[in-house]
C-alpha cells in the first residue's frame, strides 16, 4: 500500500510537469505577445523591446521553460505580468471561494443526483422515472449562463430571497452552487440510476427481499453503498473541474474565484497567472482521482484485494 | 399674437434655463458611492497601470503637475502653483503648490516630481508610458539604460521643478497631467516592494482604504486634499467581478450606483424606453475612432484608388444601428470632440456605384478576396460580418478573421500579414485630448514598423514632416494655428484613405437616480469617470 502511495505521488510529480510544459509550450507558441499587451498602444518600440527584455521574454524558449522549472520547484509561481504582483498572492486569494463553491456546488448535486437516480431506478419504466431522465437531460445540456441568470432573476432580482452578487455569507452561496448543482445532478442521476438497475438486479437483492426486508432497508443499506463506487469517481473529477474555476457561474454571481482570475489573466495574455491557475487546477484534479482511489476501497472491499 | 408670442419665448427661456437650473443643483457633500466592473482592476501604480476602469481611480489617488477642470479638457495647473515656458518652447518651469502633503504624512517636494517621473520612464519599471515623456532631456540614454536618471529635469529648490527639452513639444504640458506622470513618494514604492500597485501611497483626491483581492476597493476621501470641498463623496467602493447586466439589475434594485461597464446592448434599448431608465442613461462623446485598416503593403491595398473604393462602400448608417444607434458614422481620423475635428469636411460618401467604378478603373472589375481581422467578444463579429457584407456588395470577398484581442494585436504588427483590421475592442481612444496623439503611432511612418499600431504601414514622409512642425509650436499663443495644421493633416491624410473611419463610438454609463453631476463627469473627456465630482443629490 505504501509502496503504491508513492508511486501514485511519482505520476502526479510527472503529469504536473507534463502540464507544466505543454501549457508553456502552448503559450509560447501563441501568435501574441505579452509584453506588447503590457505596453499598450502609446508605447515606443524601445518601450515594448524594454518590457520584453525585463520579463525575460528575449530569451529562447528553454531557457524560459528551465527558469520557470526553477522558481515552481522552489515554490515560487512568479509575478503576474499585468498586476505586478506574486500569482500565488494573487490565487491563495481567491482559494476560499472557490473552495466553498467546489464542496457547496458537489453536495447539492450529489444529493440531487442521488435522489432522483435512486428514485428513477425504482420505478424503472415508469411515467416518474422518463421525467426524472428528462429532467436530467435538461440539466445537463442547458447552458450555465441560463441556469444562472433565470435563478439570479426569480430568487434574488424579483423574490429577493437571496442576494444577487458578491461572497461571504451563507445566502450568497445558495444560488451558485444550485446552479452548480442543478446542472452537475444530471449526470449523476443518470449514472445512479444505471448502477442502482444493475445492483438491483443481483441475487443477493432479490435474497434481502426473500428475507422479507423493506424496500427502503433493501434500496439504502443494500444497494445504494454498492451502487455509489463510479459516483465516488466522478465526484473526483469534479473537484479538478471546479477548482479550474467555474467561468460563468462566477461571472454571473460575481463570485471571486479563480475562473475570473484565468479568464481575464487570458485576455492580458499574463503567463504566469494563466500557468498558476492551470497548475492548481491540473493538482486538483490529480488530488481529486487520488482521494477517489483512496476512498474506493474504503467503501468497497472488494477493490482492496486488487 | 402677443400671447403666442410670449408662450413661444416663455418656453425658449425655460429651455434655455433648464441646464442653468440643472448646474444651479446644489453640490452637496458626503456620501457613499458603490460603482461596478466586470474586469478586476489589475494595478493602481500609475507607472503601469494603463487600463480604462483603472484609469479614473488612478487620477482621483494621485496628483500630476498639470490636470484638467472636471469635464473639460482645458487644462489647468494641480500641483504647480504655477508654470514659465520660455520662449524656445524648450525650458518648462513650475513652482509646485506649498503644503500638499501624500497620504502618508510627508510633504510633497520638487525631488519626488523628479523621481516620479524618472521612475515612469525607467525600464525597470515596465511601465507602457515611458515614450510620452520622450521630448524629455536625457530620455534616450535611460530608456537605453546608460544613465539612471533624466538629465533634463532638475530642482534649483524643494519648491521648483525645471523640465529641460530635447525638442519643442506642444503636447508637453498635456503629458504633464497623463498619469504616467503622476508624483509618488518614493519612500512608498520602496516600502512596498514592488506592489506599489496593490499599496498605492499619493496626494490626490482620494485614498485606497481597502482592497479584497478579486471582490472591492474602497476609496475613501482625503481630507487633506488642496482644493477645497474636493471631491465631493466621502468614499466609493469599487466592486469588481460584476457582470454588467447583473450590475444593471443591482442599480434598478438601488444596490449600484453607477455601472461602470453601461449598459449591455441587449437591455438598451428597453432601460431607454423605460420611464426611469432614460435618467439612468448617461449617454456621451468620448475621444473614439472605429476604422477599418487598409495594409499598404499588401496588394490590391497598395493602390490608391482600391482603397478609395473601400471607403465608398461601407453602409456606416448600418452599422450606427448594430450599435442601437450608440454611435455617429465618421469621416476623418479624428473624432468630433477632438480639437481640430473639420466639421466641413465631407470625405467619401457612401456609393456602391461610385466604388465599384473605382474598383474597375484600378483593374479589379470582379472585385478580389482578401481577410478581414476582428475580436472576438460581442458586437465586433457583427459588425465585421456588416462590412463583409457591404464589401460583397461590390465584388470583395473578404474572410472574416475573428480572434483574441492580442491575436489581432500580433497580425496587425506584423509586416504584409493582415490586410484589413476592424479596430472595434481595441479602437483608439485618445491618451490625452490632443489631436497630435492620434497621428504618431497609428498613422505616422514611426508606426508602421513590427510590433507597432499603425496597421496600415502607411508612411508618408511629407505628412510626417508638417507633424513635427505642428507639434513644435509650443507658444500657446500660436495654439488655434497649431490645432488647425493638425486638422488638415489628418483630413489631407484622406486623400491616401489608409483608413475607413467608420464610427465614433460613444461611451454609456448607468447611475442610479441619486447621482448628482453633469453627464460630463460621468463620461469625462480625459478621465472616463470622474470621482473627484460626482455626488449624491439625497
Amino acid at each position: 500500500m505504501a509502496f503504491l502511495f508513492f508511486r501514485r505521488l511519482v505520476q502526479i510529480a510527472l503529469i504536473l510537469l507534463g502540464v507544466a510544459a505543454i501549457t508553456f509550450l502552448l503559450l509560447y507558441a501563441l501568435p501574441a505577445d505579452p509584453a506588447r499587451m503590457i505596453a499598450g498602444r502609446s508605447a515606443t518600440a524601445q518601450t515594448v523591446a524594454n518590457i520584453r527584455r525585463e520579463l525575460g521574454l528575449d530569451q529562447p524558449f528553454l531557457v524560459q521553460f528551465w527558469t520557470y522549472l526553477t522558481n515552481l520547484l522552489q515554490g515560487n509561481l512568479g509575478r503576474s505580468y499585468a498586476q505586478k504582483t506574486d500569482v500565488a498572492t494573487l490565487i491563495v486569494a481567491r482559494l476560499p471561494a472557490t473552495l466553498t463553491l467546489m464542496l457547496a456546488g458537489i453536495v447539492v448535486e450529489v444529493m440531487l443526483g442521488l435522489l432522483l437516480g435512486t428514485i428513477a431506478a425504482v420505478r424503472r419504466g415508469g411515467i416518474v422515472d422518463r421525467l426524472v431522465m428528462m429532467a436530467s437531460f435538461v440539466g445537463v445540456s442547458a447552458p450555465q449562463f441560463v441556469v444562472a441568470l433565470l435563478l439570479l432573476y426569480v430568487f434574488a432580482a424579483t423574490l429577493g430571497w437571496f442576494p444577487m452578487s458578491g461572497y461571504g455569507t451563507f445566502a450568497h452561496v445558495v444560488l451558485p452552487a444550485l446552479t452548480l448543482g442543478v446542472l452537475g445532478a444530471g449526470w449523476y442521476a443518470r449514472m445512479v440510476r444505471s448502477a442502482m438497475i444493475d445492483v438491483l438486479n443481483q441475487d443477493y437483492v432479490r435474497t434481502a427481499r426473500a428475507k422479507g426486508l423493506s424496500a427502503r432497508r433493501i434500496i439504502f443499506r443494500h444497494a445504494l453503498p454498492n451502487a455509489i463506487l463510479p459516483i465516488i469517481a466522478m465526484i473526483g473529477i469534479d473537484i479538478g473541474q471546479f477548482m479550474g474555476g467555474v467561468v460563468v457561474v462566477e461571472a454571473v454571481y460575481g463570485w471571486p474565484g479563480i475562473g475570473q482570475l484565468a479568464w481575464q489573466a487570458i485576455q492580458q495574455v499574463d503567463i504566469p497567472i494563466i500557468m498558476g491557475v492551470t497548475l492548481t487546477s491540473a493538482l486538483a484534479i490529480v488530488l481529486g482521482n487520488l482521494l477517489a482511489d483512496l476512498i474506493a476501497p474504503v467503501i468497497d472491499p472488494r477493490i482492496r484485494t486488487r | 399674437m402677443f400671447k403666442r408670442w410670449l408662450r413661444q419665448t416663455t418656453v425658449a427661456t425655460m429651455v434655455a434655463l433648464a441646464p442653468m437650473a440643472a448646474m444651479a443643483q446644489s453640490v452637496t457633500q458626503g456620501g457613499d458611492v458603490v460603482v461596478t466592473f466586470k474586469d478586476d482592476v489589475t494595478t493602481l501604480d500609475p507607472a503601469i497601470g494603463y487600463d480604462w476602469n483603472n484609469w479614473s481611480m488612478i487620477k482621483s489617488l494621485f496628483s500630476r503637475l498639470m490636470d484638467y477642470e472636471p469635464g473639460t479638457s482645458k487644462l489647468v495647473p494641480s500641483l504647480a502653483e504655477s508654470f514659465t515656458v520660455s520662449p524656445d518652447g524648450l525650458t518648462y518651469t513650475f513652482k509646485l503648490r506649498k503644503g500638499v502633503k501624500f497620504s502618508n504624512g510627508r510633504e510633497m517636494v520638487a525631488s519626488d516630481v523628479k523621481y516620479s517621473i524618472e521612475r515612469a520612464v525607467d525600464p525597470k519599471t515596465q511601465g507602457p508610458g515611458a515614450g510620452f515623456f520622450g521630448a524629455i532631456k536625457g530620455h534616450e540614454d535611460l530608456t537605453a539604460g546608460k544613465a539612471t536618471g533624466l538629465e533634463g529635469i532638475t530642482t534649483p529648490d524643494a519648491g521648483t521643478v525645471v523640465f529641460t527639452l530635447s525638442r519643442p513639444d506642444a503636447t508637453f504640458l498635456h503629458v504633464m497631467a497623463i498619469n504616467f506622470a503622476s508624483v509618488v513618494p518614493k519612500e512608498a514604492v520602496e516600502a512596498a516592494g514592488g506592489d506599489f500597485g496593490k499599496k498605492p501611497v499619493g496626494s490626490g483626491t482620494f485614498t485606497l482604504k481597502e482592497w479584497t483581492i478579486g471582490q472591492r476597493l474602497v476609496f475613501e476621501k482625503n481630507p487633506n486634499y488642496y482644493v477645497k470641498d474636493m471631491p465631493h463623496v466621502d468614499k466609493f467602493t469599487v466592486e469588481v467581478g460584476q457582470e454588467p447586466l447583473v450590475a444593471l439589475l443591482r442599480l434598478q434594485k438601488g444596490e449600484v450606483d453607477i455601472a461602470g461597464d453601461g449598459i449591455p446592448p441587449a437591455k438598451f434599448l428597453e432601460i431607454k424606453n423605460s420611464a426611469d431608465g432614460a435618467k439612468m442613461i448617461v449617454d456621451g462623446e468620448q475621444l473614439h475612432t472605429g476604422y477599418v485598416t487598409l495594409n499598404t503593403k499588401v496588394k490590391p491595398f497598395d493602390n490608391v484608388k482600391v482603397r478609395q473604393a473601400m471607403n465608398m462602400a461601407i453602409n456606416k448608417d448600418r452599422i450606427t444601428r448594430i450599435l442601437n444607434g450608440r454611435a455617429t458614422p465618421a469621416n476623418q481620423p479624428l473624432p468630433p470632440a477632438m480639437p481640430g475635428y473639420d466639421k466641413g469636411f465631407k470625405g467619401y460618401a457612401y456609393d456602391v456605384a461610385k466604388a465599384k467604378a473605382l474598383l474597375a478603373e484600378a483593374g479589379f472589375p470582379n472585385g478580389f478576396e482578401t481577410v478581414l481581422y476582428s475580436t472576438n467578444t460581442d458586437p465586433q463579429p457583427r459588425i465585421a460580418q456588416a462590412i463583409q457584407q457591404d464589401l460583397a456588395a461590390v465584388g470583395v470577398k473578404a474572410e472574416v478573421r475573428a480572434l483574441a484581442q492580442a491575436n489581432v494585436i500580433a497580425a496587425g504588427g506584423t509586416e504584409g500579414e493582415a490586410p484589413m483590421i476592424w479596430s472595434g475592442g481595441m479602437a483608439w481612444i485618445a491618451d490625452f485630448p490632443d489631436a497630435s496623439n492620434f497621428y504618431g503611432p497609428i498613422l505616422g511612418c514611426a508606426g508602421a514598423v513590427p510590433g507597432g499600431w499603425n496597421w496600415s504601414w502607411y508612411c508618408n514622409k511629407d505628412l510626417d514632416a508638417r507633424a513635427v512642425a505642428a507639434d513644435s509650436m509650443s507658444d500657446p499663443a500660436k495654439g488655434a494655428e497649431r490645432t488647425a495644421a493638425w486638422g488638415k493633416v489628418f483630413t489631407d491624410i484622406m486623400a491616401d484613405a489608409p483608413w475607413i473611419p467608420v464610427i465614433n463610438e460613444r461611451r454609456v454609463v448607468a447611475k442610479s437616480m441619486r447621482m448628482g453631476g453633469g453627464d460630463n463627469i460621468y463620461i469625462d473627456p480625459t478621465r472616463v469617470i470622474n470621482y473627484d465630482a460626482i455626488y449624491v443629490t439625497k
